[in-house]
């Protein structure tokens, strides 16, 4: 029997099911920002650093690293995920599952980090490096005490950004028994004509979405009243 | 000023060329930004190095600090030649050269104490001993209430004293100052350098001093070079050049500066106003040695002139004199009236010990760039 109205949802059965997919996308969402955030981080400063008239110019590394990213980064997730898989069987040692979705989503969000932490540098004031570098400032020391404070407003709601965005590829996990709130609301909602469930998904997602990014802009406004 | 003058930096036919960017692939066009300057500072100095935007004195200046290297030629400082010191040593010589910016350079989310910690801890000091420091140099530079405040919360002035306490904070032997009073008013301007100078009697500290504006290398400074197109026009003791200039751009330059000249559209207002010759008689208090020539002392004998010319009527109608130095400088500007045969006689005597500046009539007015030029180039 199927059940179509709301009223008849059976929730005794899905609420473990949604527990273990919140947990899931958590996983996803939470492994990937914090290694495909920091992966990106540091892709990010050497895209920035090796731009022409930077710390660490270097015109063939920037443009080789300009070029995969822009390759990549275009591909929709859906279809990366699939053609990633052998790179993943090789990396995770499986292709399905929450942990090979992990995998591609770490790449990807490698990828956009990079070009978010980038573009936040740039603005960063070129003379406030120039003032480091005159006080004897070694190149890595400048990144990590001049740069990277100097940018932290906008990178956190970069960061901010990017949790969404993460999230909503970790909605296609599903794809590769990844599970997760994606998942939970098209197999159990969608697929079964069950609004209910759907939306249940969606107000959760919409519930972490707000919860990062007041987090995030909270923060970011503490940074920039100081700064500006 | 001293005769026992001991060199601190020294340019030995330095150049600096920059290749263009933009085009892609090689071969591209390079710019000469330095081009063979030789020019030695000396301890103790307040060097001013005066020229127009992209005369190549920023790029100069940042050749002291290895900030930019040279093409061609040797930067000695401090007795150490940097010209090809790598990156990893230039440590302890940027150590001792501090550098203050136009625009300030502060670090934005970093306070006030924090900004001028940040060389200290650079320098691995003892936290107690960086609060010590940045407490002595918030009070040098009376911004101690100051202490805990964001840059954006302080004004221009304040922000550059900052910048000079930072720029202090380990106590360097050499100033850099880069435009350092260009984005303040005239009166913060005077408060700046009044603690520029402050820095360079108490603490013995050598300041180079890039500028375009002539009146702050009058204020403070004790010897110039001026730039123009990358090269070292003219330079020397301050009040030698401000008396004597011999380059078009040096002139040009103080005419901005010392007030007792009046400046074209006065000049125009003059011609309006009164018929008769304009002429400006520069002052100058004592003869000038340079190495391409004695000039002597300028308008010392005006009125002995005036006096013994009654065929020509006088009337003072601008004029200052200002101290560059300690000693007099300065333009007093007459309108002369009477026959033709008369006047020229009167300024042929005049000018036997005084330079003039003639701007002719209102009939017949001389262009002022060409008057600026010709005066003083006897």
């Amino acid at each position: 029997m199927i059940a179509l109205a709301a009223g008849t949802t059976n929730w005794d059965v899905l609420k473990p099911i949604l527990a273990e997919s919140v947990v899931q996308t958590l996983q996803m969402v939470l492994t990937t920002l914090v290694v495909g955030g920091f992966l990106g981080l540091v892709l990010g400063v050497v895209l920035y650093g090796t731009r022409p008239g930077n710390l660490f110019e270097n015109a063939v590394v920037y443009r080789i690293l300009d070029i995969i990213i822009n390759i990549i980064r275009p591909i929709p997730f859906i279809i990366f995920l699939a053609a990633m898989q052998p790179v993943t069987i090789k990396v995770v040692g499986t292709s399905i599952g929450t942990l090979a979705a992990i995998f591609p989503m770490c790449v990807m969000c490698t990828m956009a980090t990079s070009r978010l932490v980038e573009q936040n540098l740039v603005t960063v004031d070129p003379g406030i490096i120039e003032a480091a570098r005159s006080m004897g400032a070694s190149k890595l020391t400048i990144v990590r005490t001049v740069l990277i404070p100097e940018a932290l407003a906008p990178l956190i709601l970069a960061y901010a950004f990017l949790f969404i965005g993460v999230l909503d590829m970790s909605a296609m996990a599903g794809y590769i028994g990844g599970g997760g709130l994606g998942n939970f609301a098209i197999a159990y909602g969608y697929q079964k004509f069950d609004q209910g469930v759907t939306w249940t998904a969606v107000i959760i997602m919409i519930v972490l979405v707000q919860v990062v990014q007041g987090i995030a802009n909270a923060i970011a406004k503490r940074l920039l009243r100081r700064g500006q | 000023m001293t005769n026992d003058a001991e060199p601190i930096i020294v340019f030995d036919h330095v150049v600096k060329e920059f290749r263009q960017r933009g085009a892609s692939g090689k071969g591209g066009k390079s710019t000469r930004a330095v081009d063979d300057v030789t020019l030695t500072i000396n301890k103790g100095d307040i060097f001013g190095i005066i020229g127009y935007s992209g005369a190549g004195k920023s790029t100069l200046v940042r050749l002291i600090n290895a900030l930019e290297r040279p093409t061609g030629g040797t930067v000695t400082v401090l007795g150490t030649d940097i010209t090809t010191l790598p990156e990893s040593k230039l440590r302890p010589i940027r150590q001792k050269i501090g550098m203050i910016f136009q625009q300030f350079n502060l670090f934005s989310t970093k306070t006030v104490a924090q900004n001028v910690a940040y060389p200290l801890q650079l320098d691995h000091w003892r936290k107690d001993y960086q609060d010590r420091r940045v407490a002595e140099l918030l009070e040098f530079v009376g911004l101690s209430e100051h202490a805990n405040k964001y840059p954006s919360q302080l004004s221009g002035g304040q922000k550059q004293r900052v910048g000079i306490a930072r720029a202090l904070a380990t106590n360097p032997q050499i100033l850099l100052a880069d435009e350092a009073t260009s984005a303040l008013d005239p009166e913060t301007t005077s408060e700046v350098l009044d603690l520029l100078r402050r820095v360079n009697e108490r603490f013995g500290i050598t300041i180079v001093l890039i500028t375009h504006q002539m009146n702050v290398v009058q204020q403070i400074a004790n010897r110039v070079a001026v730039m123009s197109a990358g090269r070292v026009v003219e330079g020397g003791d301050v009040y030698d050049v401000f008396a004597a200039p011999r380059q078009e751009v040096t002139k040009r330059f103080i005419a901005t500066a010392l007030r007792g000249l009046p400046d074209a559209e006065r000049v125009e207002a003059m011609h309006r106003d009164n018929p008769g010759r304009i002429v400006s008689v520069v002052i100058r208090q004592r003869d000038v040695t340079r190495d391409g020539g004695d000039v002597p002392a300028s308008g010392q004998n005006i009125s002995e002139t005036i006096a013994r010319h009654p065929a020509v009527a006088t009337s003072m109608l601008y004029g200052g004199i200002d101290t560059v130095t300690g000693q007099g400088i300065g333009a007093i500007t007459y309108e002369f009236t009477g026959g033709d045969a008369d006047l020229e006689a009167f300024l042929a005597e005049l000018g036997e010990r005084s330079d003039l500046v003639d701007f002719g009539t209102a009939e017949r007015p001389v262009p002022y760039e060409q008057a600026i030029e010709k005066g003083g180039a006897r």
